[in-house]
């Protein structure tokens, strides 16, 4: 199971005049078991703050953030996360990156390389499994990342604009292999980004932010059936939709 | 430069320099200086070289310097490592330390020398403690350095991977990641504690080693022997940074190849 429940969260940071400047603003927001929920909105708008949260990184100053109506404290091995930037351990190969979690949870060697390798197959890897994260391209540490935080078998995996790095070609093609993956593992996924096409091919449902402070200003459900064209009339007219409302409905007033 | 064809071409001008180098030493000896006492010729230093290992007496000196340096740098990791890494983690320790630390630090090796006498006499254990301070300082303030600059994120990434507990935090992701910056924090420590070694034995704390000995031909007024200790402190002085340079290097950092480190 996933059901994620966010009720009344808000977060703020001192400044340092001696105010508060209110990051997220009484946010609420369901998402269903093995859904794939896109967050967007412009930058500042308390995206990633939101995902910290969710991850048990931060601590929220109020509301509460269930996960299969349990409280979520601090970070879980029930949830998984992508990083922006390359968060690959640079001392451990492709195989010891994965396995990581696993080691942590005191698995012993070879049944950990055994789970390991099912998803370094999972990201098409297999042939780098003794490589260190230098030698690989930024696509690749990505693709390794995400097995590295499936290997622990989360239900909810979190994903802070991690394409964001690469260039167009090879995002387009990670964003296809992740539904691949979702589709073979069927976890509910929250995904960042600010990037509409990518939120538009990929989610079953988009949850528009206003900027600062953050506030969920709308959702928009696409039913389009996978695998989405990004040239069709329709993918235009929610992409249009979509960004409408970034631009006037959801900006600053 | 990169070139590895060019390079191996080009391999024979580094020993051409010293053979040049023994030549223009042994002609300024012999026809400029003309005094063996004030500058002993190559060969002297080869005669002087025959003579003291067929006493035997150098493997002694090596093996009596040897220990020296071991127990110093080796009570040197064992100090300067964990209060580094408690000073790099804990900002509280770091607060409490770090005026001691940088107080002591400016202290020249060598000007501990009267205690090291009065506190631990003339024994392996005094040399040990003037090549220690000398070895400490440099790791304990990359082991410091190391920890305090692990990079926010694989901490973040680590902890979403169930390592959460401080001690697995610094074992399994600090650890490693301050280990370049710990390696050349010893490797730089490991020059320090050769020169202290020299120091720390012309005062007498053995009868055997190679700053010992080196001193004593001194007072004898062998200077070909002199220069016979010099080389070889030098030539071991080079090993171990060799032994840096392509042993640790390579085995405990080799996932750093390919980085513009």
């Amino acid at each position: 199971m996933g059901n994620l429940e966010i009720r009344d969260l808000s977060q703020s940071f001192p400044r340092e005049d001696g105010t508060e400047l209110t990051v997220l603003d009484h946010l609420n927001i369901d998402v269903q078991d093995k859904e794939f929920v896109c967050i967007l909105g412009s930058s500042g708008c308390g995206k990633t703050t939101l995902l910290r949260l969710i991850a048990g990184l931060d601590t929220a100053r109020a509301g509460s953030i269930l996960l299969d109506g349990e409280e979520m404290k601090g970070p879980s091995s029930k949830v998984g996360f992508v990083f922006q930037e390359y968060s690959l351990f640079p001392w451990r190969s492709v195989i010891d990156n994965i396995a990581f979690g696993l080691e942590m949870k005191g698995i012993g060697r070879e049944e950990r390389y055994r789970i390991a390798e099912r998803y370094l197959e999972l990201v098409n890897l297999t042939a780098f499994r003794t490589n260190y994260p230098s030698e690989l391209s930024g696509g690749m540490r990505q693709r390794v990342a995400v097995a590295r935080a499936l290997a622990l078998d989360p239900v909810l995996l979190l994903m802070d604009e991690p394409f964001g790095a690469l260039d167009a070609q090879t995002r387009n093609m990670l964003q296809t292999e992740l539904l691949d993956i979702w589709e073979k593992t069927k976890k509910t996924i929250i995904f960042i980004t600010h990037s509409v096409d990518e939120a538009v091919f990929l989610s079953d449902r988009i949850i528009v932010l206003t900027p600062r402070p953050g506030m969920v200003c709308h959702f928009v459900t696409i039913d389009q059936p996978r695998p989405r064209d990004r040239t069709s009339t329709e993918f235009a007219q929610v992409r249009r939709h979509v960004l409408d409302l970034i631009n006037q409905k959801c900006s600053i007033q | 430069m990169g070139n590895p064809v060019r390079k191996n071409k080009d391999r024979w001008l580094g020993p051409l320099a010293i053979v040049l180098a023994l030549t223009l030493w042994e002609c300024y000896a012999i026809l400029v200086v003309k005094n063996s006492f004030l500058l002993p010729t190559p060969p002297d230093v080869l005669s002087a070289f025959l003579e003291l290992s067929q006493k035997g007496i150098l493997l002694l000196d090596f093996q009596v310097s040897m220990l020296h340096f071991v127990v110093g740098l080796g009570a040197a990791l064992l100090i300067g490592i964990p209060i580094g890494i408690a000073m790099g983690w804990n900002v509280k320790i770091n607060a409490f330390m770090d005026p001691i630390i940088e107080l002591l630090r400016p202290i020249p090796p060598l000007a501990w020398i009267p205690f090291a006498i009065i506190w631990f006499g003339f024994t392996t254990v005094s040399a040990g403690f003037v090549i220690f301070v000398g070895a400490v300082f440099p790791i304990l303030i990359n082991t410091y350095g190391g920890f305090r600059s692990v990079p926010r994120i694989f901490v973040e990434a680590g902890r979403m991977l169930g390592c959460t507990k401080n001690r697995d935090l610094i074992r399994y992701i600090a650890f490693p990641s301050a280990l370049p910056s710990m390696v050349s924090g010893i490797r730089v420590a490991t020059g320090v504690a050769w020169m202290c070694l020299v120091a720390a034995e012309l005062f007498g704390v053995s009868n055997n080693g190679l700053g010992k000995n080196l001193w004593f031909y001194y007072n004898l007024h062998r200077m070909d022997c002199v220069i016979v200790y010099m080389i070889i402190l030098g030539l071991i002085g080079l090993a171990i940074d060799m032994a840096f340079r392509y042993y640790i290097d390579r085995y405990f950092l080799k996932w750093r190849t390919g980085e513009v480190a």
